[in-house]
C-alpha cells in the first residue's frame, strides 16, 4: 500500500522511460498510442512504477481544481474529505474508475474530487493557486495515508506501482482524450518503488517526469521548504515539480530562464558570454543557486499549454524530440515516437541544458461540455 | 480524434529463408526472440539476413562472429552491434545511443543520425555515421597492435567527442552545412590519452579538453584518413576527393598519461 513495497527486482541496471506527446492545436486524441510508445521501451523500467499526466480531460469541470488522492484506508478518505469540505464546495467526488490488472497489485483507494474553493476562504487570500497548494501540503504533511497525486485544473496525473502500460490498462486510460499526453516508467535506483513515488509528479497544472537523480535533493527540498512546499513523496523528483512552480507561476520567470535555473551553464561557459547575458547567468546562478538541479536528468515538464524537455547540462541522460504536423513528440528514445507515427521525419537531438518548448499554437478554446465530445471524423472513421 | 497504432504489419516474427538470405519481420518481436533469430541464421552460415520493421529492438548483432551481412528496416535500439566480431550492418534510418559499443571488428554503416556514446570502448572495426551524432562519440576508444577501430561522422558531434579516448581514429567531416563548418561541440578530447580525431572545419581552443593538442592536418595526415573518407563517400554517395579538399584540423593527446600524477604517488 502507499508505505511502500519492496523491491522484487535484484540489480537491472536501465534507466527510467519518459515519452510525452501533444497536439498543438489543442485537437484531443486518445492513450493508445502513448501507452504504445512508454510500453515499447519496456527495458528502461522495471515493473515498480508507471504514470501519465493528461490535459484537457474533464472539460465538463475545466473551471475546478481536480484533485487525485490516495489513501490507505477509508478512515484517511473521511478526514481528508471533512478537511476538503471546510475550505472547497465540493462538486463532485468519486472512486478513479479503474480495473483489475495483471502486474498491478494492492492499489490504494483512489478518489478524485472537483473542488472550487469556498468564497469565504478565497477573499482573504492574495492567490487562490497558493492557497491549493496550501490544501495539498497540508493534506500530504498532516493526513496520515492520504497523499494528493494530481491537483490542477482539467487534467490528471494517474500513476501507481506497475509497468507503465499496466498502470495504463488499469486506469482505463484509452478511455481518456487529451492533447498533452506525458508517460513514464520507472526504474527507482535511490527510493523504493511505492505508489506515491511513480511519476509524474503534479502540482496545480504543473506535472515532471524524470530518468535519472537529483544529487542536490537535499539542498533543494531546505529551500523550497522556505517557500512553503514540503516534500512528502521520498523521491527526488518532487523537488523538480515544486521548483518549477516557484520559479515560473509564482516568480514570472520564462521557461528559458527557468531552464537558466535547473541546468545551469558551467561558470566557464558563463565567463564567455556577452557582457548581458553573462549578468543575467550570473544573477540567475546567485539568486536561486539552491535549485540548481545537480546530477544526471532529462525531465519532461508540462503545462495546460506547454509540453518543455530537459536535460542537465552535460546531457547524462538521453533526451530526443519529434514534430510531424501538429504533433510533437519528446522521448528517451528515438524508435517509439516512430513506431506510433510512421510518417516522422523530422527529429531532432537537443544540447545539453537547452529546452526543447512546444507551446500551443493558437489559443485553445476550452471547449463546453457537450462539443468536447464532437471532433472531426478522420479518413477511415466509421460515424 | 481516435489514434489507432497499426501493431499488425505483416505477422510478426516471420522468418523467410530465401537461397542464402533470411528475412524477419520484427514487429512486436522482443529484442531476445529477434536476437536469437539474427544469431541463429548467422551460425547456419546465412550470407544476408533483411529484418524489416525494427522499433528499438536492443544488442542487434550483438556478440556474433561470422562476416554475415544485417540489413535493417526501422530504428534499431541502443548497443547496436555491442561487442561484435565481424558482421556488416547496415541500418536505413536513425540509430540509438551505444551504436558498436565495446565492438570487436565488422563494419556499422547508419544511413541516418546516431545518438548518445556511440563507438564507446570500441576496440575495432569500422562505423559509418551518415548524419550528426550526440553527446560523447568514441568515448574511451582504444588500439591495440593491428586492432585499430575507426568512426567517421559525415556532419557534426556534440559534447565530449573523444572522452578519454585511448585509441583509434574518428573522422569528422562536416558536410551539410555552408561554408567552413564552425563545430559548437565543447569539451572535446576531454582526459583524452592516445589516438586522433580529425576534424573538417574550425574548433576553438575553449572546445577543447584540457589533455588534447590541435594542430592543422597536412598532407601526410590526409593519406591515414583517405581510405576512409573514400569509403565514407561510396556508402553515401558522395564526392570524395572534394571532402579530402577541405581543410582538417587534427587532435591527439598530449599525454599517454594524463592522469599518471593524480593517483600514482
Amino acid at each position: 500500500m502507499l508505505r511502500g513495497v519492496n523491491f522484487r527486482d535484484d540489480k537491472d541496471f536501465s534507466g527510467c522511460s519518459i515519452f510525452g506527446m501533444m497536439n498543438v492545436r489543442g485537437e484531443k486524441f486518445n492513450g493508445e498510442p502513448v501507452i504504445t510508445a512508454i510500453a515499447n521501451m519496456k527495458e528502461r523500467s522495471n515493473g515498480l512504477g508507471g504514470g501519465y499526466a493528461v490535459y484537457g480531460i474533464y472539460p465538463q469541470y475545466s473551471e475546478l481544481y481536480c484533485f487525485h488522492m490516495m489513501y490507505d484506508d477509508q478512515k484517511a478518505r473521511e478526514e481528508t474529505e471533512e478537511f476538503l469540505k471546510g475550505v472547497f464546495e465540493m462538486e463532485g467526488a468519486e472512486v478513479i474508475p479503474t480495473r483489475s490488472c495483471e502486474g498491478v497489485d494492492d492499489p490504494p483507494l483512489l478518489w478524485r474530487y472537483f473542488l472550487q474553493p469556498r468564497e469565504s476562504v478565497a477573499c482573504e487570500e492574495e492567490d487562490i493557486d497558493d492557497f491549493v497548494v496550501r490544501a495539498v501540503m497540508h493534506i500530504n504533511v498532516g493526513i496520515e495515508g492520504a497523499f494528493v497525486f494530481s491537483s490542477g485544473k482539467n487534467m490528471g496525473v494517474f500513476k501507481g506501482v506497475g509497468f507503465p502500460e499496466d498502470i495504463g490498462r488499469f486506469y482505463r486510460l484509452e478511455e481518456y482524450e487529451g492533447y498533452i499526453w506525458v508517460a513514464h516508467g520507472r526504474f527507482p535506483t535511490n527510493t523504493q518503488g511505492w505508489w506515491g513515488g511513480a511519476h509524474p509528479f503534479n502540482i496545480l497544472d504543473w506535472s515532471v517526469v524524470h530518468n535519472g537523480e537529483i544529487s542536490s535533493y537535499g539542498i533543494n527540498r531546505r529551500y523550497l521548504e522556505m517557500f512553503g512546499y514540503i516534500c512528502t513523496l521520498h523521491t527526488d523528483t518532487e523537488v523538480i515539480a515544486y521548483a518549477v512552480d516557484l520559479l515560473v507561476r509564482r516568480h514570472g520567470l520564462s521557461i528559458e530562464d527557468m531552464a537558466r535555473v535547473l541546468a545551469a551553464p558551467l561558470w566557464t561557459e558563463i565567463d564567455r558570454m556577452p557582457a548581458r547575458e553573462r549578468e543575467l547567468h550570473t544573477a540567475l546562478r546567485q539568486t536561486y543557486g539552491s535549485l540548481l538541479l545537480n546530477g544526471p536528468f532529462s525531465v519532461i515538464i508540462s503545462n495546460r499549454s506547454q509540453m518543455i524537455g530537459l536535460t542537465d547540462r552535460i546531457r547524462l541522460r538521453p533526451l530526443v524530440a519529434g514534430r510531424n504536423g501538429d504533433f510533437m513528440y519528446i522521448s528517451s528514445e528515438e524508435a517509439p515516437m516512430h513506431l506510433v507515427d510512421d510518417t516522422l521525419r523530422d527529429t531532432w537531438i537537443p544540447q545539453g541544458g537547452v529546452p526543447i518548448v512546444a507551446e500551443m499554437e493558437e489559443t485553445v478554446e476550452v471547449p463546453e461540455a457537450e462539443e468536447a465530445k464532437v471532433l472531426p471524423l478522420r479518413h477511415g472513421d466509421t460515424a | 480524434m481516435r489514434i489507432e497504432v497499426d501493431h499488425h504489419a505483416g505477422l510478426p516474427g516471420v522468418f523467410m529463408r530465401v537461397g542464402d538470405k533470411v528475412k524477419i519481420n520484427a514487429r512486436q518481436l522482443h529484442y531476445r526472440e529477434l536476437n536469437n533469430m539474427i544469431k541463429n541464421a548467422a551460425l547456419e552460415g546465412t550470407e544476408e539476413i533483411v529484418v524489416d520493421n525494427v522499433y528499438g529492438q536492443r544488442y542487434i548483432g550483438s556478440g556474433i562472429r561470422r562476416p554475415v551481412r544485417i540489413i535493417l528496416h526501422g530504428i534499431p535500439g541502443n548497443d547496436l552491434g555491442a561487442f561484435m566480431d565481424g558482421p556488416h550492418i547496415v541500418v536505413d534510418r536513425n540509430a540509438q545511443d551505444g551504436v558498436g559499443n565495446t565492438m570487436n571488428n565488422g563494419t556499422i554503416v547508419v544511413h541516418g543520425r546516431a545518438g548518445d556514446i556511440v563507438a564507446m570502448g570500441m576496440r575495432g572495426g569500422k562505423i559509418f555515421i551518415r548524419d550528426s551524432v550526440g553527446y560523447r562519440a568514441a568515448i574511451h576508444m582504444k588500439e591495440y597492435r593491428k586492432f585499430r577501430p575507426v568512426l567517421v561522422i559525415g556532419g557534426e558531434t556534440q559534447d565530449f567527442l573523444g572522452e578519454y579516448m585511448a585509441g583509434g581514429l574518428v573522422i569528422v567531416l562536416g558536410l551539410g552545412g555552408r561554408g567552413k563548418r564552425r563545430f559548437t561541440a565543447r569539451h572535446i578530447g576531454t582526459g583524452m590519452h592516445g589516438g586522433l580525431i580529425f576534424m573538417r572545419g574550425e574548433v576553438e581552443e575553449h572546445q577543447l579538453g584540457k589533455e588534447a593538442a590541435v594542430a592543422p592536418a597536412d598532407e601526410e595526415d590526409k593519406e591515414i584518413i583517405r581510405p576512409f573518407v573514400e569509403e565514407y563517400a561510396a556508402y553515401f554517395d558522395k564526392d570524395a576527393e572534394r571532402i579530402l579538399e577541405g581543410d582538417f584540423l587534427k587532435l591527439y593527446a598530449k599525454s599517454h598519461r594524463p592522469f599518471g600524477g593524480l593517483y600514482a604517488y
